[in-house]
C-alpha cells in the first residue's frame, strides 16, 4: 500500500514537471509579445520605445525562458504559484475563483452525460438491430462528428435567442450585486453550458458500453444465466451491470480530459467566466504563469480521474485485486 | 399453441420396437404415456446476408444448419447425442431451450412431458423444467461469487411481490444451495470463492448445482466432460446416472462416443445437422444392429474394433 501511494505521488510530480516545461517552451517559441498584449493596441501605438523597453524590462518578457523557468519552480516549490499578468492578481486566486465555476460545470457534465450514456448504451444493446438501436446509434454518430463549440452555438440560438429559456451567458445575471446573486441564478446560468457538454459527451460512453453490453450479452454466462430463466434485462442486471460499469467508470474518468478540453471552449462560447477561459485569456495574453498554474490545475485534476479509474478496476473485479496483492 | 399429444404409448417398450425413429434402451421408460422429450422434424437456418458477395449486391441467403431433425428423450434415461465438434449440437441444445437468435428460422414441434411447446413456452421451462449443464466454468460470471450465482433469482411472479414473501422465497433458495453443496460434497467456503478460483472437479459439481437449483424434469448437459481428467469425467456421469435413476432426463451432448457407450442408454448419432441413427447402446455391440452406414463405420472406428479408417467423420 505504502509503495502504491509513492509510486503515484512520484508519477504526479514527474507528469506536473513535463507539463510545466512544454508549457514554458511553447509560450517561449509563441510569436505572441506579452507587452503588445497586454497593454492593448492603442496604448502601445502611443507608447513611446524606452517605455515599451522599462515595461519588457518590469515584466521580464527579455529574461531567458529557461531562467524564467526556474524562478517559476523554485516558487512553486515553495507555494508561490506567481501573479498572473493580466488579471493582476496572484494565479493560485485566480484559479480558486474560477475552478469552482468550472468544477461546478464539468461536474454536472461529467455526472449527465455518464448516467445517460450508460443507459442508452444498455438500451440499445438489449434492443440491438430494432429502431431503438438505430436512433441512438444515429444520435451518437452525429454527436461524436459535432464539435462542442458549434452545439454550444446552436443551443445559443435555440434555447437563449428563439425560445429565451436561458441567459446568453456568463455566470451571474448582468447588472446584479454579487450579493444579490441566489442559487436559482448560478444554476439558471449553468444549464446551457452544462447541457451542451453533457450532450457532446454521451456519445463515448453510448457507444462504448453499447459494444460491452453486446459482447456481455453474447457470452457463455449471458447464455447460461438465460437457460437458467432469467430474462435478457435480468441476466444483464445480475450478470452485466458490473462487468459493464467498470469499463464505463473508467472510460468516464478517463475523459475527464476531454471534458475539460470541451469546457474551454463551452466557456469560450457561454462567456462563461470559468478557467477553460481564463486558460485563452492565458494564452493569447501571454500570461505565462497562470497558463503554467491552470495547466498544472488540469494536469493534477485529469491525473486524479486516471487514478481513481485504477483504484477502481481493483475494487469491482476481484481477479485485479488479487493480482495487486500479489506485489504490492 | 399447446395440445395434448395424440400418441399414446404402453408404459413399457418390449424388445425391438422400433417407434418415432428410434429404438429402446433396457431403462427407457414412458411415464405417463409419453416421452419426456420429443424433438420432431426440427429444422433451423439462419438469414444472412451472403458473406462472399460485395457489400452492396449481397443478398439475404437462408442457411440450413439442422435439418428434419428427430429425438426423444426418455424418463430415467440418459440419451447421448454424438457428433463432430462444430457440427451445430449446440444448436440444438439451444433450440430444446427456446434460445433462439433473432435471425433462425426454425420449423418442426417440440414436445415436453406430452405437451406440445411454443417459443413461450419453452422460455417458461427453463431452470425449472429443462436445465442445461454447460461445458465450462466460463459460464459462470467471473465477478461474482459463486454461491450467489447458484442461488440464481428464481421466477419472480407478479413484479412487485410482497417483500415478506420474497425474503421467504430467497431463504428457501439459499437452503436449497446448502442442500445441493451437502449432497454433492462442495464445502460451504465454495460458496464464498468467485469462479476462476474453483478447481476443475469443483467447477463441474458447481455447475450441476446450478441445473439442480429448480428441480428441472430434464437435463440437457453441452459437452459437460471435456477438460477433466477420466476419473472426474466419470464421477461427473455418475451424478447424471444418478438424476436419470430418480426419474429425470439426461441429454448429454458430447463428441466422446467412446464416454457415451459407457454412461448411456441410449445413443443418437448426429451428423450433418441432423440425427441420422437413434439407437440403444446395446445396438453399438454388432455392426449388423445398426442401420445408417455412417453409424456403421463409427462402429469400425471405434478403437477397439481397430481404429479401421474409412469412417467418414
Amino acid at each position: 500500500m505504502a509503495s502504491f501511494v509513492v509510486r503515484h505521488i512520484i508519477r504526479l510530480m514527474l507528469l506536473l514537471f513535463a507539463v510545466s516545461i512544454v508549457v514554458f517552451f511553447l509560450v517561449s517559441v509563441s510569436p505572441i509579445d506579452p507587452v503588445q498584449a497586454n497593454v492593448g493596441q492603442s496604448a502601445y501605438l502611443n507608447m513611446s520605445e524606452e517605455k515599451r523597453a522599462a515595461l519588457a524590462q518590469y515584466w521580464g518578457a527579455n529574461t531567458p525562458i529557461w531562467e524564467r523557468y526556474i524562478n517559476w519552480a523554485h516558487d512553486f516549490i515553495h507555494g508561490d504559484m506567481g501573479t498572473s499578468l493580466r488579471y493582476n492578481a496572484p494565479v493560485s486566486q485566480v484559479i480558486a475563483q474560477r475552478a469552482t465555476n468550472t468544477l461546478l460545470l464539468m461536474a454536472v457534465a461529467w455526472v449527465v452525460s455518464g448516467l445517460l450514456g450508460f443507459c442508452l448504451g444498455i438500451l440499445a444493446a438489449l434492443k440491438r438491430g430494432t429502431w431503438v438501436d438505430k436512433v441512438v446509434k444515429t444520435y451518437c454518430f452525429v454527436l461524436a462528428a459535432t464539435p462542442a463549440f458549434w452545439i454550444g452555438l446552436v443551443f445559443l440560438i435555440v434555447f437563449a435567442v428563439w425560445l429565451g429559456w436561458f441567459p446568453i451567458g456568463f455566470s451571474v445575471p448582468i447588472g446584479k450585486a454579487a450579493a444579490d446573486v441566489t442559487v436559482f441564478d448560478a444554476l439558471h446560468h449553468l444549464a446551457l453550458p452544462a447541457l451542451t457538454l453533457s450532450v457532446v459527451g454521451v456519445a463515448n460512453i453510448a457507444m462504448h458500453t453499447r459494444e460491452k453490453a453486446i459482447d456481455v450479452l453474447e457470452s457463455d454466462y449471458i447464455r447460461f444465466a438465460r437457460a437458467r430463466g432469467y430474462s435478457p434485462w435480468q441476466a444483464l442486471r445480475t450478470h452485466g451491470l458490473r462487468n459493464l460499469a467498470l469499463p464505463a467508470i473508467t472510460l468516464q474518468f478517463a475523459s475527464i480530459s476531454e471534458i475539460f478540453g470541451g469546457s474551454v471552449l463551452v466557456e469560450q462560447v457561454f462567456s462563461y467566466p470559468g478557467l477553460g477561459q481564463a486558460a485563452v485569456t492565458a494564452g493569447l495574453g501571454s500570461d505565462v504563469a497562470l497558463l503554467v498554474g491552470i495547466a498544472i490545475f488540469s494536469a493534477a485534476l485529469v491525473f486524479a480521474g486516471n487514478l481513481i479509474a485504477n483504484i477502481l478496476y481493483g475494487v469491482v473485479d476481484p481477479r485485479i485485486r488479487a493480482g495487486v496483492g500479489s506485489y504490492a | 399453441m399447446v395440445r395434448e399429444e395424440q400418441s399414446i404409448h404402453s408404459p413399457v417398450h418390449t424388445g425391438e420396437a422400433v417407434h418415432h425413429g428410434h429404438s429402446h434402451g433396457a431403462s427407457s421408460q414412458h411415464a405417463g404415456g409419453h416421452h419426456l422429450l420429443q424433438v420432431e422434424h426440427l429444422s433451423i437456418g439462419f438469414r444472412m446476408y451472403e458473406p462472399d458477395a460485395a457489400f452492396f449486391s449481397a443478398q439475404q441467403r437462408s442457411y440450413q444448419v439442422i435439418s428434419d431433425l428427430s429425438i426423444s428423450v426418455h424418463a430415467g434415461e440418459i440419451v447421448a447425442v454424438v457428433g463432430a465438434s462444430g457440427s451445430g449440437k449446440t444448436l440444438l441444445a439451444d433450440s430444446i431451450m427456446g434460445l433462439f437468435e433473432p435471425n433462425a428460422e426454425v420449423t418442426g414441434s417440440i414436445w415436453f412431458d406430452g405437451v406440445e411447446q411454443t417459443p413461450e413456452s419453452l422460455a417458461s421451462l427453463r431452470g425449472s423444467g429443462i436445465s442445461l449443464v454447460p461445458q465450462s466454468v466460463d459460464h459462470l460470471n467471473p465477478l461474482l461469487r459463486v454461491g450467489k450465482q447458484v442461488e440464481g433469482v428464481g421466477r419472480t411472479r407478479g413484479r412487485r411481490a410482497e417483500s415478506d414473501v420474497r425474503e421467504a422465497a430467497s431463504e428457501a433458495r439459499s437452503a436449497r444451495v446448502q442442500e445441493l453443496f451437502e449432497r454433492y460434497g462442495l464445502s460451504p467456503e465454495v460458496a464464498k470463492l468467485y469462479p476462476h478460483e474453483l478447481s476443475g472437479g469443483m467447477a463441474r459439481r458447481v455447475l450441476l448445482c446450478c441445473a439442480l437449483m429448480d428441480n428441472p424434469r430434464l437435463i440437457v448437459a453441452d459437452e459437460p466432460t471435456p477438460g477433466l481428467d477420466l476419473d472426474l469425467a466419470v464421477r461427473a456421469l455418475d451424478d447424471f446416472r444418478a438424476f436419470a435413476n430418480e426419474g429425470g432426463g439426461v441429454m448429454l451432448i458430447t463428441h466422446d462416443i467412446e464416454l457415451a457407450l459407457r454412461v448411456a442408454d441410449r445413443v443418437a448419432v448426429f451428423k450433418d445437422g441432423t440425427i441420422i441413427e437413434e439407437t440403444s447402446v446395446e445396438a453399438f455391440n454388432s455392426p449388423d444392429t445398426l442401420k445408417h452406414p455412417f453409424a456403421k463405420a463409427l462402429w469400425h472406428a471405434l478403437p477397439e474394433h481397430g481404429f479401421r479408417s474409412g469412417a467418414a467423420c
